[in-house]
């Protein structure tokens, strides 16, 4: 599709920085490494003189680095105005936040639409990546911005998971962590519905084994599919029956075709449809797949707990009753884990019926819990406090 | 600005007077978080809590207070030995469905156990139930039922189940005395109300 061409080679032109050279290759999981990696950022606000004001937003799957501003390639609004901005709970005017577009994404980071060693795009050969390699490239980002410590690391759903990897891969490093509708761990329902994604996508006859690039063609039906897949996931009964029900789209009755008579079709159809303009299917493979990989404890026994050992980082662990995505559950078993390893932790759940969705979405209980716990952190931080408003 | 001193429950400040600064405390059952934040800004603790509504925990963070949403009737066991050095049950042990497991889980997870509750050995309990057959209320609040206590208790039943889990009694205070002096247990469970027990682990339970 040519509108997806035109926006990849707009991010091309978005601010970033080389964060692994030949000399010092980025080392992932799968035991390759990359010998260029280049991260795509915003930021927002000014580091203090005691550069100790830094706070990272990890985003979701679908998410950039846009977080407080219109992104200028796709021109979609600011995805987290609601929380980051002057005078929001991550207060701009106080704190110096960066966002990145991860390891594998499609707004300007290295992943499997850049350029690979032969000069060709990467397509399937680029290496498989991991939420831990996502953060290792962040870490060397902010290594390259000469920032060694972090005030704060906040992010929901595959942001919350890098949020975690976060506070262990950078010990001593965090003071302050807000994983959102998260889990430590990939549930299997949600490897499921990936996997449905992902076999849209490689059934689509243009998507070419991953080569689709070079063919100059898009694996749109497929994308488009494994976008409507998972958005139901993302939302809930309750808030899919309040918007839609069983109305009928622009008729009276059903059409005894297969033509979007419902609302929620249509409504699948456009998530689909826009998606694809924005967004590029081979690195919705990596990224759902590093999804798929994540599992915090294993690496520590199958003992949650012992992976936050000894942290003195402080948690705000948050999650949605309707989240079916990244359940409560998920969400408590976290926050166990964190009291087992004896870190100081806050657990705020929200009663909402928005489903996975609502941590973007307007929940002043949530949005209050989160500037209390971030003044808290800050004030014990030694961070300047807030200014009174205007 | 509002007279916090004169906003805090009298369990709170008895409670505060045997919580020094610097040790972490865990507050079981914290509510809204009134008892953290007496104890964090006028003894210099570090406030923990455990509160199973949903809206308490949500205020608690907003104020800047570090609190879970979990139930301690099933939470406790994956807080290691000794996390804290103070742990505090503030008018909860008689609402939990299992006091006797938290008590022990809680004096696991601390050396020095604060507890509050009514103390339905009062007289006015002992004489209504005697003369009218009927228990009366401890929470000025109306009949038996309203109250909310799951497990009504005196001081003797929480002094002998302390001891039945090893739990040295090192003091016990009535609500509502103004002054510093301690009170014996057959004096407290006649006339006060409402009762704070400090209890120390020891290391020789009965059972």
């Amino acid at each position: 599709m040519a509108t997806l061409s035109r926006s990849l080679t707009a991010a091309d032109r978005l601010k970033r920085l080389v964060v692994a050279t030949p000399d010092r290759p980025l080392r992932l999981d799968s035991g390759r490494a990359l010998e260029h990696v280049e991260i795509a950022y915003e930021t927002w606000g000014r580091l203090s003189p005691a550069r100790d004001n830094a706070v990272v937003i990890c985003h979701a799957l679908t998410g950039d680095q846009f977080v407080a501003d219109v992104n200028p390639v796709t021109s979609r609004p600011a995805w987290w105005p609601r929380m980051v901005g002057p005078g929001r709970p991550i207060d701009t005017d106080r704190f110096f936040v960066i966002a990145t577009n991860v390891l594998g994404g499609c707004m300007g980071s290295t992943g499997p639409a850049s350029v690979g060693p032969g000069g060709q795009r990467w397509g399937v050969d680029f290496p498989l990546i991991t939420i831990p390699d996502m953060v290792r490239a962040q870490i060397a980002l902010l290594d390259a911005l000469d920032i060694p410590d972090v005030f704060l690391v906040a992010g929901g759903s595959i942001g919350g998971m890098q949020v975690l990897e976060w506070t262990v891969q950078a010990r001593g490093r965090v003071f302050a962590a807000a994983p959102i509708a998260t889990a430590a761990r990939q549930s299997a329902q949600n490897i499921g519905f990936y996997e449905v994604g992902r076999q849209a996508i490689m059934a689509d006859p243009d998507w070419r084994d991953g080569a689709y690039l070079a063919h100059g063609v898009h694996p749109d039906r497929g994308l488009a599919v494994a976008r409507m897949a998972a958005h139901i996931t993302y939302v809930s009964e309750a808030s899919l029956k309040r918007k839609f029900d069983r109305r009928l789209q622009d008729r009276s009755a059903v059409g005894f075709g297969f033509d979007a008579d419902f609302q929620i079709e249509s409504y699948l159809r456009h998530q689909g449809q826009s998606f694809v303009d924005r967004f590029d299917a081979n690195s919705y493979l990596y990224i759902t797949r590093a999804m798929d990989y994540y599992d915090l404890a294993a690496d520590h026994d199958g003992q949650l707990a012992a992976a936050f050992a000894g942290l003195d980082t402080r948690f705000c662990v948050f999650s949605f009753s309707s989240d079916w995505h990244y359940t409560p559950e998920e969400s408590r078993n976290l926050v166990r884990a964190l009291n087992a390893a004896g870190c100081e932790t806050s657990y705020v759940s929200i009663d909402s019926d928005k489903g996975h969705d609502a941590f973007l979405l307007e929940e002043p209980e949530y949005e209050a819990a989160m500037a209390g716990f971030i003044d808290a952190a800050a004030e014990a931080r030694g961070l300047p406090p807030r200014s009174a408003g205007p | 600005m509002m007279d916090m001193a004169a906003s805090q429950r009298e369990d709170h400040r008895v409670i505060a007077r045997f919580i020094s600064a610097g040790e972490r405390v865990l507050d079981v059952g914290c509510g809204d978080g009134q008892l953290m934040q007496l104890l964090r800004s006028e003894r210099g603790a570090k406030p923990r809590g455990l509160e199973l509504e949903r809206a308490g925990v949500n205020r608690c963070v907003a104020r800047g207070l570090a609190v879970v949403q979990g139930d301690a009737d099933r939470d406790l066991p994956v807080y290691p030995d000794d996390a804290f050095d103070a742990a505090i049950l503030s008018k909860t042990i008689q609402e939990v469905a299992r006091p006797r497991f938290v008590l022990a889980e809680l004096a696991r997870i601390a050396p020095k156990v604060i507890v509050s509750f009514r103390n339905y050995g009062h007289w006015r309990v002992r004489f209504a139930l005697l003369t009218q057959g009927s228990v009366p209320s401890l929470s000025h609040s109306g009949a038996w039922w309203s109250d909310g206590a799951r497990r009504p208790c005196s001081a003797r039943d929480m002094s002998e189940l302390a001891a039945e889990l090893g739990l040295q009694v090192t003091a016990i205070a009535a609500v509502g005395r103004d002054d510093d002096a301690q009170a014996s247990l057959g004096w407290t469970n006649w006339f006060a109300e409402e009762v704070v027990f400090v209890l120390a682990r020891t290391g020789k339970a009965q059972s």
